[in-house]
Parts: C-alpha cells; structure tokens; sequence
C-alpha cells in the first residue's frame, strides 16, 4: 500500500507537498520497533507537556504536612514527598519544566551555531580561524565547573540552566557545521552553482543548509535526552532551577533525602528521566535512518 | 600448442551456469570453456552479467547469490555447490584475479613487498627470503624498473599503471592456471592500456597462462583475445574466435554493438547509433515464448 | 573562409599553484597549465585530449574561473577579461554551462531533478520554471519527464548525463564545457549524448569545448583538436588532418596507442613505453624527449616553441613527423 502512496504524490509534480513527505517519514519511523517505542515515547511526553495543567490534580506547590510522605493511594497515585506535596503532580509539571528547558536552549543552540558554522564554513579564511579558536576556547571549559561559574554569577534558575547548556553546545554544533559546510564546499554541485552565478546566499541558505541541517536536527534530537540529564543533575545539585518548581532532578534529590524512610519518590523522579531519555534516543535514530535518502533507498529495494 | 590442449584438461569447464538474487536472474545458462594458455574475452554492457560471472569462479559473490547449473570447475576442481574452504584452496593456485582499480587494490598501509610476501602464506616450505626472490622475479617479469626498491615502496607512491603490474605480478607468484583481469586497463591511460595489454600477451606467451579478459572495450578484446564471447542481459549471445566473430557478428546484439563503436565508424561530424534496448528485450521475450 | 570572433579565446594562459615553503626553504611553484592559447568559435566543437595529469581539466576549469589563472589572458567575445577576479568571470559564466565529469555528484542530493534542471533559471530571473517548461527541457535532452520528481541518487549515469545536459540548456548558453562527457558510459549510450550535443549545436550554434581522453570520441565529435601533455598544448589543428596526419611524435604514440576493433591489426610493440613524468620533476628540454622515439641532443636541452605545421596544424616540436627526412627513420618491428 505504501507503494501506491509513493508512486501516487510522486506524479503529482517535482515538489513533493510537505505534509506527505512528513507522513512518509513517520510511517518509515514507525516501521521499526525501537522507532516505534521511541515515537509513542516522544507523542506521550509531549502531549503530558502541553496538557500538563490540565493533568495535574494538585498544586504543585501545595503543602500538606500532615500528609508526609504518604504511599501511593486513591487520592495521591504516586504518593507524596517531605512536604506532603503530590508526587503525581509534581511529575507531571516536572515534565514540562524539562522538555521547555530542552527545547528552548536546543533551539537556540542550534539558531546561534547554524549561522556560526555556515560563516566559518564557507566564508573568509580569517574568520574561519577567529571562530574555530572561539569554538575550541569554549568547549576545552570543564562542563561542570563552567555550569557552577555561570550559577554562582547568575543565581539558580530555568535561565541559568538554559544558559549554560546553549554557551555548552554551540560550539559542538557549530563545528559539526563547519565541518559539514567545508567539505560540502568542495563538492561538484557547489561549484555548479558558482558557475551559474548563484549569489553566495542563495548557495548558503538554498543549497547548503539543507545538506547541513538533517543531520544536525537528528543530532539535536539524539540530545534532548543529554539535556534532559543535564536538567536533572544540575537540579540534584541544587544549581538548577529552585527547589520549589517541578522538575525530576528536584523530585529525585528531595527523594535521596528521605531515601531510608521510602524509596517511592526516587524512583517517582528517576522514571521519567529514563523513559525520556529512551523515547528521544530510539526515536532519534529512527529519524536518522529514515531520512536518509540513501538509506531509504536500499530498504525499499 | 594444439596438441598440449588436446593432451590436458580445460583450465574453466563452465556449463549452463545460472546466477540469481532473489528470485531475479543475473547469469543464466552459460557455457564457457577455457583451455590452457588461451586468452578468452567477456565483452558486454553494465548490467550483462560479466563481472557476475567472473566474480563466481572464485566465489567472489555474495551470500544473497544463488547459484546453480552443470558445472562449474576450476583447474579441475569442481566449485559448483562448493564451501568456502574449496574456493579458498583454488585462489591462487587455481585462478588469481586483477581487478579495475588498481589503486584500492593494495592496502594503503602496508609496503607492496610484506603484502605479496603475505599472499604467501600457502608456501610454507619457501624461507622469507626465498618468497623476496619469487616477488622480484616476477616484478621483473611484469616489467618494473628497480624490482627490489619496490618491495619497500607503499602503494601510494605508484602510479596507476605501476600498481596495476604489481597486482599482475602478484597474481602470476601464485602461478595460476587461470588469470582473471576484470576490466585491468579501465582505470588506466591509453598509453599505459597498450603497455599492459602488450605485458599480459608476454605472459600468455612466457609462462602459458590461460586468461579470462573482461571488458567493455572492443579495441581491448580484439587486441590480445583469441576467443570472444558476447553477453548481453545475463546471457551468451554469441562466442567464438575473435577473427570470426569481428569479421562477421551474427547475433543482432552483437551486430548493434559493432555499430556503436566510435572507431569502427568513418570519421566524420554525423549521428551516431545507439543500441534501442528495449526493442531488444521485446524480441528476446518473443523468442522465449514461442 | 572568414571566422566568426570567438566566443572565449585564451592567449598564453596559465596556472600554477605555490605550495608554501614550511620551515626550511622558499615555497615551489607548480606548473599545471604552461602556456595555453586556444579558440572557441560558434558552432565548434573543440576537444581537449590528454592522459591525466595534461593539466585537461584544470584548463577547463580555469575559463570559468573555477581554478584561477595565474598567467596569459583570456578573451570574452573580444573583450579582454580586465583581471581573474570573481566579478571578472560573471560574463563568462552568464553564458557558459559547465558538464561536470561526474554529473550525479554535480547535483544537490538533497534537490529533486525537475529543481535541478530549473535552477539556472531561477538564478538568473529569466525563462519559465514552471513543470510544464522544465518537463519540455528535458525531454530536449531525452530525459522522461516521470524521472523529475526523482533525487539525483535515483538515476543511472546515461539519465544523469542527461539530465546535466538538460540544465545545461536551462538558459541557452553560447558555450558548453563539458568534462568527459562519456566517461563511464557504456558505447551504446555514449553516442546518444554524442548526438545530443551535435543536436544542440545545430540548433543555438553553441560553441563547445569537450574535455576528454576517449580518442574516438573526440575524433567523431570535434572540429579541432588540441593535444596536451604535462600541461602544454603540444598539438592543435583541424581533427581531420590530425588523425590523417599527426605531426608530433607524442599525438601520434596517443593515436597508435589506442586498440583498434580488429584482431588483423594487432600492434607487435606499445607505441609509448614509460609514463607521463610528475610535474613535480618536469623534464628538461621538450618535456617528451624521455619516451620519445624521435628524441635527438637538440630535443634534450633546449623547450621547442610552438611551429605552425602542414594542414592548418600547430606543433611544439624540434622535429615534427612531416618533416620526416631530417631524422632517423624508427624501426618498426
């Protein structure tokens, strides 16, 4: 059936509609098991993130301390932490506390190093040796101490946090870029469009950034679950955002706290993470294989 | 010469061959065979089947490849439905193979002298500097200047047309019976093309070994081959002397790509022919039906 | 006969590159391209043949400015170009398409053909891209407009050929490079993009310039011959009287070298022994005296300078073969 699909928007004319190409795509990451557990993985994690507020039966913040530490029950699913606090709900609003901080410095992550990578890529020799010394600078910083530099200047906080992962991963993916772009120069189908006086725009934004992007979308996917981690840690660490916002890394630190007493709210604060991490990575692969066109290729022959 | 063929057995006794992927026929039904010191020319387009062919005889091909037929055996060893080992104790011996591109040929790592002396491996009663001496006898048999300094040499410091001679070389040290050069002067300028042409009918000469030349090239079959055979689409159209064959094709696929070829036709700025493949498979089709 | 102004001429055109000197020692300068001086007119078919490392390609290149220049001029129309900088070569290049010897890898992976085939005239704001215009293109090219919405990894080399030609087209040019047209095609394809391009040229009087190593292709295809080795023009004239009458001992070890179609005329002997020597160590004297049959004391020392020979040809030889009488004869086994 997939094959009378394909060969049916094919005829419709060179510029494959989007919406079909998507579909396509997720029908090929469906088509593995490890895509498919990744995909329902992602579907779910988001959706509890967008629709956290309404899923959540509490306040998150809302304090019961005659009810510390209580068991799961009818009233608290997952039982409650130090503070009397709904676990459940704290889950819920922690999810979206860690897929807003992957995203959004993701997102900008990878908004600053695109053009970054590009212009070291493809522009002058001089600049290339200016920012590749900046890059290398930059990620030769220990992560740690870096991250508790900013921290100690900034404060904790969703910000500080967004802050150190983008200044972290720009210059990764910038060079990733760079490297892209450099070796994409030289290809025939760059020097074709030199020839046929195309201005260096367009040979950046039309020709060479869709060769650059794809793989560097599935590697920020592949992240999401690092950053994820990130979150989590820096917030176990109490450098994260404040104790009193959802979020898993603070769920699992209050849980170390009262470890002895019940092992319910690690485990409440360490699933997620886990689950999270497995959707992104499985899902991210799966994409990987999907979109390349090669690959693809092979497997339908 | 006649009589030595009559006396021994052929080097390649093929018999209605057929090679399939999945279900789809890549070689079907051929019949080739090869006496001692004859050189024997497969000549065909992309797709014909030749390197499929030549890649079976040293069981080259793989595992998808289903292969079936009479028979198929190598200096008298039969290969047909053969393991891994039987293939393994035939290359060299048996048959040794030179391949397109020279320059992928060799390991970029290793000098030429311990990669050849390695092919060695068989010769287990030759001392390390015995297996040095056989290397450049035969470097001097192919035709290199300074047989002994390129032992040292590493494959990158070789043109093209030297490394194809060394994996000449390399291939005739096993002392085969059978050489299979898949396409050896492709990859090559014309100048060398001639010189290693020129080398490989020395060697037929000098050391009697038989060779099965594949080529796309009508210039190169009809230079140094005293039989052709002419596929097309998986099959023997046609074979036989090279003479015959070049001075009357009979077989209308064989016909069109003679009235390809660029330099069999009188110079001049006019149109040339190409071969309409699809008219050739709807004939082949009718055939098979009726 | 009065010739039409080329459209690009070159006058002692070169290029070098310098390698620079590390720690110890001045940088060496590389000659790739020595001295090359040739003419494209409307409607002629010009090839360049050479082994590898003639400097073929990089010559190729360097009229499009994507190699640059280090030396001679070049001629746009009669007009000399007023440096090699990248504004310099726009003309050039507005009215120039470029076949790149490897057509696939001269496409956007990432681009289905129908866009590839357009781009040209997306880039210079003329003509119609609409897919009814694109799908004409390529079917001059013989390209089946069902193969538009393919990625160029989809296609075999004859349709990618074909459809590099039909880009070609793309915005009529009045000059056509092509690199190895027919490398790795097979001979029943290559006549069909031999055609095509005779087709093109009968149609929008294109001058071409067809860079190739395939001696019967050239001798089929092209007017005018021109012949290098280690990047100097060692021959030049009308193919006809080249292939008749090769003047240079270095065309004609090429022409012999060649093996012709029929098993009555096999050679006894190569017509060349060695190989074409690194430009690294350039030879001195005429850079083909080491292999060359003819060569005498003359040949060793002193570069000849380009002769104009018989028959309308050009040679950069001491003793050109028609002048036969002044030398040894070779013995021919």
């Amino acid at each position: 059936m997939s094959e009378a699909i394909s060969t049916m928007h094919v005829a419709t004319g060179f510029n494959e509609r989007r919406t079909f190409r998507i579909a396509r795509t997720l029908r090929q990451v469906l088509s593995t098991p490890l895509g498919a557990i990744g995909l329902v993985l992602v579907v779910s994690i988001t959706l509890v993130a967008i629709l956290a507020p309404l899923i959540a039966p509490y306040s998150p913040t809302a304090i019961s301390v005659t009810n510390r530490l209580a068991g799961p029950s009818v009233a608290h699913w997952l039982g409650t932490d130090q503070l009397g606090r709904d676990l459940f709900t704290r889950v819920i609003l922690g999810t979206r506390t860690a897929m807003t901080v992957a995203l959004v410095s993701l997102a900008a992550a990878l908004a600053a190093a695109i053009p970054l990578g590009l212009i070291a890529g493809y522009g002058p020799r001089w600049l290339d040796g200016l920012l590749v010394l900046i890059f290398d600078s930059l990620s030769s910083l220990p992560m740690i101490m870096f991250g508790l530099a900013i921290v100690v200047l900034l404060g904790p906080g969703v910000s500080t946090v967004i802050l150190v992962i983008v200044a972290y991963s720009v210059p990764s993916y910038a060079r990733l870029v760079r490297a892209q772009t450099l070796s994409l120069k030289a290809r025939d189908f760059i020097r074709a469009e030199q020839v046929m006086n195309a201005s260096s725009l367009r040979i950046l934004f039309v020709h060479l950034l869709p060769n650059v992007v794809g793989p560097l979308l599935i590697l920020a996917c592949l992240d999401i679950s690092t950053v994820i981690t990130l979150e989590a840690g820096l917030s176990f660490l109490g450098l994260g955002v404040k104790p009193q916002v959802p979020s898993w890394g603070n769920i699992l630190s209050d849980g170390f706290a009262v470890i002895r007493n019940t092992p319910v709210p690690v485990l409440v604060g360490s699933v997620p993470i886990i689950l999270a991490t497995i959707g992104f990575t499985f899902f991210g692969e799966a994409l990987r294989d999907a979109l390349d066109p090669k690959l693809a290729k092979e497997k339908t022959a | 010469m006649r009589k030595a063929q009559q006396k021994t057995q052929p080097v390649l006794e093929i018999e209605e061959l057929s090679i399939s992927y999945a279900g789809r026929p890549a070689v079907s039904n051929v019949d080739l065979t090869i006496q001692p010191g004859e050189i024997v020319g497969i000549i065909g387009e992309s797709g014909s089947g030749k390197s499929t062919l030549a890649h079976s005889i040293l069981g080259l091909l793989p595992p998808s490849a289903a292969v079936t037929g009479k028979s198929l055996s190598l200096a008298g060893t039969n290969l047909l439905g053969a393991g891994g080992s039987a293939f393994r104790s035939v290359r060299g011996p048996g048959a040794a193979m030179v391949f397109q591109n020279p320059m992928t040929t060799f390991s970029p790592l290793h000098r030429l002298g311990d990669q050849l002396t390695e092919l060695l491996w068989r010769e287990t009663n030759l001392s390390k500097e015995e297996k040095r001496e056989r290397i450049v006898a035969v470097f001097k048999q192919v035709g290199l200047s300074n047989p002994v300094g390129r032992l040292s040499n590493y494959p990158f410091e070789l043109s093209g047309g030297m490394l194809q001679r060394v994996a000449i070389a390399a291939a005739l040290m096993m002392r085969p019976s059978l050489l299979i050069a898949d396409e050896p002067t492709t990859a090559l300028d014309v100048t060398m093309e001639a010189q290693i042409l020129h080398l490989m009918r020395e060697l037929r000469t000098e050391a009697g070994v038989a060779v099965l030349m594949i080529s796309h090239h009508l210039g190169v079959i009809a230079e140094i081959c005293d039989r052709v055979v002419v596929m097309y689409a998986g099959r023997v159209v046609e074979q036989g002397s090279v003479e015959a064959i070049f001075a009357q094709p009979t077989h209308p696929y064989t016909k069109a790509l003679f009235a390809c070829e660029p330099a069999l036709i009188a110079p001049g700025l006019h149109r040339m022919p190409v071969i309409d493949h699809e008219a050739l498979r709807t004939a082949r089709e009718g055939r098979n039906m009726a | 006969m009065t010739q039409q102004t080329p459209i690009l001429e070159t006058r002692g055109l070169g290029v070098s590159i310098g390698t620079r000197g590390r720690i110890l020692g001045a940088g060496r300068k590389l000659d790739i391209v020595v001295d090359v001086s040739l003419a494209l007119r409307p409607g002629k078919i010009v090839c360049v043949v050479g082994e590898s490392g003639s400097g073929k390609t990089t010559l190729g290149m360097a009229l499009l400015g994507l190699t640059q220049p280090t030396a001679g001029e070049i001629h746009f129309k009669g007009m000399p170009l007023a440096d090699f900088s990248k504004a310099s070569f726009r003309p050039i290049r507005e009215q120039t398409s470029l076949l790149f010897q490897d057509p696939a890898s001269s496409f956007n992976p990432r681009q289905r053909i129908g866009d590839i085939i357009a781009e040209p005239r997306r880039i210079a704001g003329t003509g119609e891209s609409s897919a009814e215009a694109i799908a004409s293109l390529a079917q001059l090219a013989g390209l089946p407009s069902s193969l538009l919405s393919r990625f160029p990894h989809a296609l075999s080399g004859g349709q990618a050929r074909r459809a590099a030609v039909a880009r070609a087209l793309s915005v009529v040019p009045s000059l056509i490079v092509a690199d190895e047209p027919t490398a790795g095609l097979d001979v029943s394809v290559q006549g069909g993009v031999m055609n095509l391009f005779l087709d093109i040229r009968e149609k929008h009087d294109t001058a071409f310039l067809i860079i190739t190593h395939n001696l019967a292709v050239a001798r089929h295809i092209s007017d005018e011959l021109v012949i290098m080795y280690l990047g100097r023009v060692v021959e030049s004239g009308p193919t006809a009287e080249i292939f008749r009458n090769p003047q240079h001992p270095y065309t004609k070890a090429l022409l012999d070298s060649e093996p012709v179609p029929d098993p009555k005329h096999r050679r006894s002997e190569p017509p060349v022994i060695g190989e074409v020597p690194s430009i690294f160590a350039r030879p001195s004297g005429c850079e083909f005296h080491e292999r060359c049959r003819f060569a005498e004391s003359l040949c060793r020392t002193r570069p000849p300078q380009e002769i104009a020979g018989a028959n309308g040809q050009r040679v950069r030889c001491h003793f050109p073969i028609a002048d036969a009488a002044r030398r040894p004869q070779p013995v021919d086994a």
